[in-house]
Order: structure tokens, then sequence, then C-alpha cells
């Protein structure tokens, strides 16, 4: 199991640096941050010394290498446009982001489980019918129409909750978070619902599948059959065989909705990374973007890792062995 | 019961007025940094304008005006004297004196990493002479007329509080100590930032005793909190949600006139220009678009009117010169070419092009207010009377690199005067491109006239003012006519704000929470 652990994080490593030269060279192919960042009234030589004073008048190559030995020792280069370290910056962003997509991952699964369950469990009914059917809303509706239509509804006409932003916060181990005071809670409200929206029609429509499909199978029949209620069956046999793909798709949906919330956290003013993200890539701030995907690589390497430690414990037949990993 | 009647009645009054003076205002871009001399920046320098405060202001039409300088004047042709105003405290109580001047425009060369510094305003200071703690000398090698329009960017700081302050420092708030209106409360990257009335402002005391500027930059998310309440005013209505705004009763709208130009600039310089073809999409032997006359016929091609009337509903002005009416060296005699597309059309026969030829048109998406949409109106005005124009568009950060890489042949592009006259434009756009002179650094077509250039760099050394303002006129026309650029309109700034709020509403797309001031109804 140990070394299994270590060849993973082995290979992690190989991805790592794989993944920070292709960004690097990447956001060097798009363009010169200096144009963006300056004032166009500044003339030839100011432009000169700006790009001379953030390093970008080397060739990429000697870039990149100052970059990897900077990197090696723990340094991944100030944020152009910031001038606060790119890492700094990201981890202040990072409790925003990640109270967000707990509380999103967290609807999804009380209530796309449960739905789902019953969706496959009586499948003919009409509350399952509906149930689908909601689902595919969930499906097709574009995240950010939704966000605007709950803006709309609950703030600006019935003016339940604030339209957008971060509540008020309160520190806990040195980090700031709002889950934890009432306005925090009024304020992650719809942001989180509508991160939550996509995740949870998914979560009812695999439900679902697997529940149908696990009551065909012969083990389900023989408890049935043994006269066990059906409560055991499905908490028991159904519940536990299906959540092998559920887990899959919890973990790699966390880790998207981590990395990549980029909508809901513009159209709520949500101050995340994904926010973060998207203005570091229109300012072409070099350090941020690749910092940035540096610590996305090593969430979803985590997740994946923590995903395959639950198979084993769901699912005895998986063994976590070299040469017959799963996942 | 009387009593606690009138207790009650005082507390609710207490609380409506103490919730009367605090004001949301939702901004449309982020601010970058606290440290004022880090990025040369708008969102910032609005900050900045708060908490800080130059020697120079300006007013809403970017004229100077008296700020910690009460008066001015050069006292030879390379020597500007200030005279500061006396009993200006710090933040912290400290005094104001011409230390923290000297201080300050020495410490805009030296911010560690500034991506934008504001060293374009301060190189020509050679040096600082302090005669007495309100009186400070500032020599320049040549004549230097622009001093005091220059000298108005750089915003004081406290050298007691900002010696060795990083940037961080400022952020933090620990050196952000300055003489403005307002103190720092609080600054949350990409969030907010609160500010707290500074009761011994030495100018008029704003009305709002706790201001929270909320980074919106969505642009509907904007305008739902405003809406919803969560904001009292803010600033960039989007153009879509303008006739919905202007309906409401709850709400007024404050614009006017923005110092941001939106241009076309020509490749005018080469003979092969990548994107000039004839109508097969072929190269062709030599380049129109350096004949004066194809240019002019291009500028006759475009109704601005309907640009202004259909693209941007009604939000922008004609434009035919770099700076709106009225703003330092603008010609009066200069107008915008009427819609003429006959007279285009016998102007480019006349240029040896009756069947016109082929362009490409490249803008930007994300940086000016509907920059693609004027684009594919420009392309089709053009196709019109013959020149058969594409349009591509891209994020700013692929078009600004590509651009000044001379990527293009025609292109779309906004400028915006933070000098508020008239040889910002002329110095950076039209100016023959020259590294060893610092002329014509965003001249992305590099037109050059030799005419024009002498009469701008004769300007740049007049003090005299009267003088000047005629010499930059007389460039305005030799560029104007000569078609250069084609401008088509000036942008404008627009703010939304909950109704009972005014907002004096400026050129130079700064939102100051110190010019909201409630109105009686």
């Amino acid at each position: 199991m140990l070394t299994y652990i270590l060849r993973r994080l082995a290979a992690s490593a190989v991805l790592l640096l794989v993944m920070s030269l292709l960004v690097f060279v990447g956001v060097y192919a798009i363009g010169n941050p200096v144009d963006l960042l300056i004032s166009p009234e500044a003339d030839q030589k100011e432009i000169e010394r700006v790009i001379a004073a953030l390093g970008l008048d080397k060739p990429l190559w000697q870039q990149y290498l100052i970059f990897l030995e900077r990197a090696l020792s723990g340094d991944l280069g100030r944020s152009f446009a910031f001038h606060t370290p790119a890492i700094d910056l990201i981890l202040s962003r990072m409790p925003a982001t990640l109270e967000l997509a707990l509380a999103a991952m967290l609807i999804a699964i009380a209530a796309g489980i449960p739905l789902g369950l019953y969706a496959g469990l009586k499948p003919d009914s009409l509350i399952a019918k509906s149930i689908m059917a909601g689902s595919i809303f969930g499906f097709s509706l574009p995240t950010f129409w939704v966000g605007l239509m709950l803006i709309m509804l609950f703030s600006v006409h019935l003016g339940w909750l604030p339209s957008t932003g971060r509540g008020e916060t309160v520190a806990l181990f040195g980090v700031q978070w709002s889950i934890f005071t009432w306005d925090g809670l009024r304020h992650l409200a719809m942001p989180a619902f509508n991160l939550a929206l996509f995740k949870l029609s998914l979560l009812i429509r695999l439900t679902r599948a697997s529940t149908c499909e696990a009551l065909l199978q012969d083990y389900v029949k023989f408890a049935r059959a043994k006269g066990l209620r059906m409560r055991r069956v499905v908490g028991v046999h159904v519940l536990k065989n299906i959540m092998i793909p559920i887990v899959t798709v919890i973990g790699l949906e966390f880790g998207s909705v981590l990395a990549f919330s980029i909508v809901t956290e513009t159209i709520f003013a949500w101050p995340g990374m994904g926010k973060l993200l998207i203005d570091s890539i229109q300012v072409l701030d070099r350090p941020v973007v690749v910092a940035y995907l540096l610590v996305i690589v090593i969430v979803f390497v985590f997740i994946n890792l923590l995903v395959d430690l639950v198979y084993s414990a769901l699912d005895p037949r998986v063994r976590l062995a070299p040469g017959h990993a799963a996942g | 019961m009387a009593l606690r009647f009138l207790v009650a009645v005082l507390v609710l009054v207490f609380a409506v007025c103490s919730h009367a003076q605090q004001i949301a205002i939702g901004l449309g871009g982020d601010v970058t940094s606290i440290d004022p001399h880090y990025h040369n920046l708008t969102p910032n320098n609005n900050i900045a304008d708060h908490i800080f405060g130059t020697l120079v202001q300006k007013d809403e039409r970017q004229r100077p005006k008296p700020g910690l300088a009460e008066s001015w004047r050069p006292i030879d042709d390379l020597t500007w004297e200030f005279k500061l105003r006396k009993g200006v405290k710090f933040h912290d109580g400290s005094d104001f004196t011409a230390e923290d001047v000297a201080f300050s425009i020495e410490r805009t060369g030296k911010v560690v990493a500034s991506p934008g510094p504001f060293t374009i305003y301060t190189k020509q200071v050679t040096e600082s002479v302090i005669v007495d703690p309100w009186t400070i000398r500032l020599k320049s090698s040549a004549p230097y007329p622009n001093m005091a329009i220059d000298i108005s960017t750089v915003q004081i700081v406290s050298k007691k509080a900002a010696a060795n302050a990083t940037t961080d420092d400022f952020n933090s708030g620990k050196a952000a100590i300055g003489a403005g209106p307002y103190k720092l409360v609080r600054y949350v990257r990409g969030d907010r930032i609160e500010l707290a009335r500074n009761d011994a402002y030495w100018g008029p005391k704003p009305h709002w005793q706790h201001v929270t500027f909320r980074v919106l930059t969505s642009d509907p998310s904007r305008v739902a909190a405003l809406l919803a309440g969560d904001v009292q005013a803010i600033e960039n209505i989007p153009t879509a949600d303008m006739a919905r705004l202007a309906k409401d009763p709850n709400f007024a709208i404050f614009r006017t006139v923005s110092n941001r130009v939106i241009y076309l600039h020509m490749d005018s310089n080469r003979d092969n220009s990548p994107f000039v073809t004839d109508k097969a999409g072929k190269p062709m032997q030599r380049n129109p678009l350096k004949d004066a006359r194809v240019r002019h016929a291009m500028s006759k091609a475009i109704n601005r009117a309907a640009i202004v009337d259909r693209v941007m509903e009604g939000l922008a002005i004609p434009a035919g010169q770099l700076l709106p009416d009225g703003m330092f060296g603008t010609n009066p005699n200069v107008k915008p070419d009427a819609y003429d597309p006959d007279g285009a059309k016998k102007l480019l026969a006349e240029a040896g092009y009756p069947d016109g030829f082929g362009l490409t048109i490249h803008t930007p998406n994300n940086r000016y207010v509907n920059d693609e949409q004027i684009a594919q109106a420009v392309a089709q005005m053009l196709t019109r009377v013959g020149i058969q124009t594409k349009v591509e568009a891209m994020p700013s950060n692929i078009f600004f690199s590509r651009g000044s890489k001379l990527d293009f042949s025609f292109m779309l592009v906004g400028w915006g005067a933070d000098t508020g006259e008239v040889s910002s434009p002329l110095k950076s756009l039209l100016a023959t491109y020259s590294k060893e002179k610092g002329m014509g650094a965003a001249n992305r077509g590099r037109y050059s006239n030799p005419k024009m250039d002498a009469v701008l760099a004769q300007a740049l050394a007049t003090v005299d003012d009267g003088k000047r303002e005629k010499l930059l006129q007389q460039a305005v026309e030799i560029a104007m006519t000569d078609v250069g650029v084609i401008t088509t309109h000036f942008q404008v700034n627009t703010w939304a704000v909950r109704k009972g709020i005014a907002y004096t509403p400026r050129t130079d797309e700064r939102t100051h929470a110190f010019g909201f001031v409630p109105v009686k109804q």
C-alpha cells in the first residue's frame, strides 16, 4: 500500500514538471504582459525598463530555468499584477473557493443520492418522473443564466438574499471563513446552489441508473428471497454496490468544482480562486497562472488518491497493489 | 413611558442617520494595490485619490486646480516652484511638508517590479530643491511646460510612514498613511475596499462617514447589486441596461463625455502591409493606406451617427479629433467628417482605386465598450464603398501584443488621455516612432508627418500656456486633416445612483466617494 502511494506521488512529480513547461510556454506564446499592464502613455524606454524589471527580457528557456530553480526551493515567483507571491495570492483566495465547493458538493450529495435512489427504486412513479425531468433542466440550463435568474428572483424581486459578494468572515486557524456567520451563509446560499445544480443532476441520473442495474443483480434478488426487509436490501446491498461509480464522479467533480468554478464566482463576485485565474489570464500574469495550475494538479492527484483508497474500503475486490492499481 | 418613547425615537433617528452616512459603491475594475506608486491603473489611482492626494488636483473636466499645493509657477525655463498648503496633517497626525513631496517623487522610481511605473510623469524632474517646509522647486534639464499636469498624477505619501515600505506594507494598511479625505480601513483584494472619513481633512468635508467600494467586474452582477440595494451606486452602466435603468424611478443616471476616444489606426508606413489585399485576396503592389486620400475616403465612409445611435445606444459622441471639445489643445475648427459614401467613392477613384481593395480590421473584444460590434459596423460601412473589410476580433491580451509587433494593417483601439490635454495622444499615437526621442510609442500604424512632429516638438518646449495651446491646436489640425488616425467616437462615462443621491460625473472615469452627495427630493 505504501509503495503504491509512493509510486503515485513520483508519477505526479513528472506530471507537475510537464504541466509547468506547457503552461509557461503557452502563456509566453499569447503575448507580452507589459503591453497590457503598462500605461499606454509610457514611451519605449520605460517599456523596456519594465520588461527588464519583470525579467521578461531574457530568452524563454532562461526564464524557465530560473523559474525551475526557484520553484525547487519553494518560490513560485511573484505576480506581475499584484507583486504578491503567487502562491500566497492563491492560498488567500482558496478558503473562499473551498467553502463554496464544499457547500455545493454537500447540496449535490445530500439531495442527489436520495432523489436518484428514489427514482431508481420506483421508476414508474410520478415523483420519479418529475425528478428525472427536473434533472434535465439542471443539466441543460447554462450556469450563468441560472445564476442571474437566482439573483433576479431572490435579491432583486424578493429581497431575501444579498445579490453578490462574500459575507462577514471569522478567523479560524488563521484563515478567514464565512461559513460560520449568518451573514456569510446568506451570501453563500445562491452561489453554492448555482454551482451545485449541475452536479446534483449528474448525481441523480448516475444514482438512478446504478440503482436500476443493481436491482436486477442476483445478490439483490437473493437478499429479497431471503426475506430481508426492503430497507436493509437498499441500505446495505444496493447502496454499497452503487457507491463505486458515484464516489469516482464525486471525487472528480469536486476537483473540477474547486478548480473551475469560474462562471459562478464571476457572476456572484465571489472572491475565489477561479476569478483570480481568469483575471490573471487576462493580463498574462504568468507566475499566477503557472502556480494556480500546479496547485490544481496537486489537488487532483490527492483527490484521485483518496478516491482509490475509498474504493478499497468499499469493495474488497479492489487491492491497492503496484501493477493492479485501480483508477 | 414618554421617556421610553423618546429614547426609542432617538435610537431610531440615530440608526437612520448613521445608516444614511454609509455608502456602498460598485466598481467595474479591480483594484490591484493600495500602493499609489505601484501601478498606474485607473481603479488604483481612483482609490489613491481618497487616501492620499496630489499637489495639483483635477476637476471633473480634468482641469488643474490646487490640491496639496496652493499655487505653482515657473520661476525660470527649467524650474517650477510649488507653494504647499500649510497646516495639513497626515492620517497619523504628523505634518505634511516639502520633505514628503520630494520623497514621493523619488519613490515613483524605486518601487520594486512595478508593471506600470509613474516614472513616465516624473523622469523629467532632475532635482527637487526644498526651499522651506512649504516651498519646493522642481528642476528639469529642458523646458517642461507640462510639469504641473504630470505632477498631478503623483500621489503624496508620508515619508515617515512609507520610508522603506514595500507594496505589501501599503496593502496591509501599515504604510497607507496619506492626507486624503478618507482613511483606509480594510483592503480585501478582489472583493472590497473599506474607507472611513478623515475628519481632519484640509478640504471640504465629504458627506459619507463610511464608504465601501465593492469590486463587481461582471456587468450584469454590478447592475443586479444596484437593483437589489446591496450598493447605492455603480460606475460603468452596461449599454444593454441603460434604457431600463433610465426608466426606473428608483434610480438616477449621471453621465459625461469621457477622455477616451475610439480610433482606427492604419498602417500608413509600409509598402506591403500584411492585411491589405486586392479584391481577390492577393497581396498588393503598393499600400493604399499610405495615400491620405484613401484614408480620408475611409473616414467619410464611416457613419459616426449610426455607430453612436445603434451600436452604442446613444452612449457616445461622434469624434473628429483626439479629445472632446474644450479640453486643452483641442481645435474648435476640426469637426468629424460627415457621412458621405459618394464622396468616399470619388476620393478612392481619384487615388487610383475605383474598385476599392480588401482589408482586415483587427479589434479587441473585451477592452472597450462594444468594441467588436463597432468594428463590425465599420467593416460593413467600408465594404459599402468598395473596401471589402473582414473583421478579426480577439481578447486584448493577444491584441495588444500583436498590435505592438506591427502584425496588423488596420485596427480599432481606444485612447484615454490621463493628463487631460492633447499632447498625450499626439505624442504617443501620431508622432513619428522614435525610441531615442521617446515618441510614438503607441503609434501602431507608424504614421509619420515631419510637419506635425516639428510643431509638436515646439509646443512641448513652450512654457507659456496660451502659445502652447495654439501650437497644439495647429498640430491637431495637421494630423487630422492628413487623417493620421480616424477617430470614431468618444465614450460616455456613466454612473447609476439610487434616487436621492447625486454624482458629479467626471471625464477621467474616476468614481470618487466624495463626489456623491444626497439631494433634497
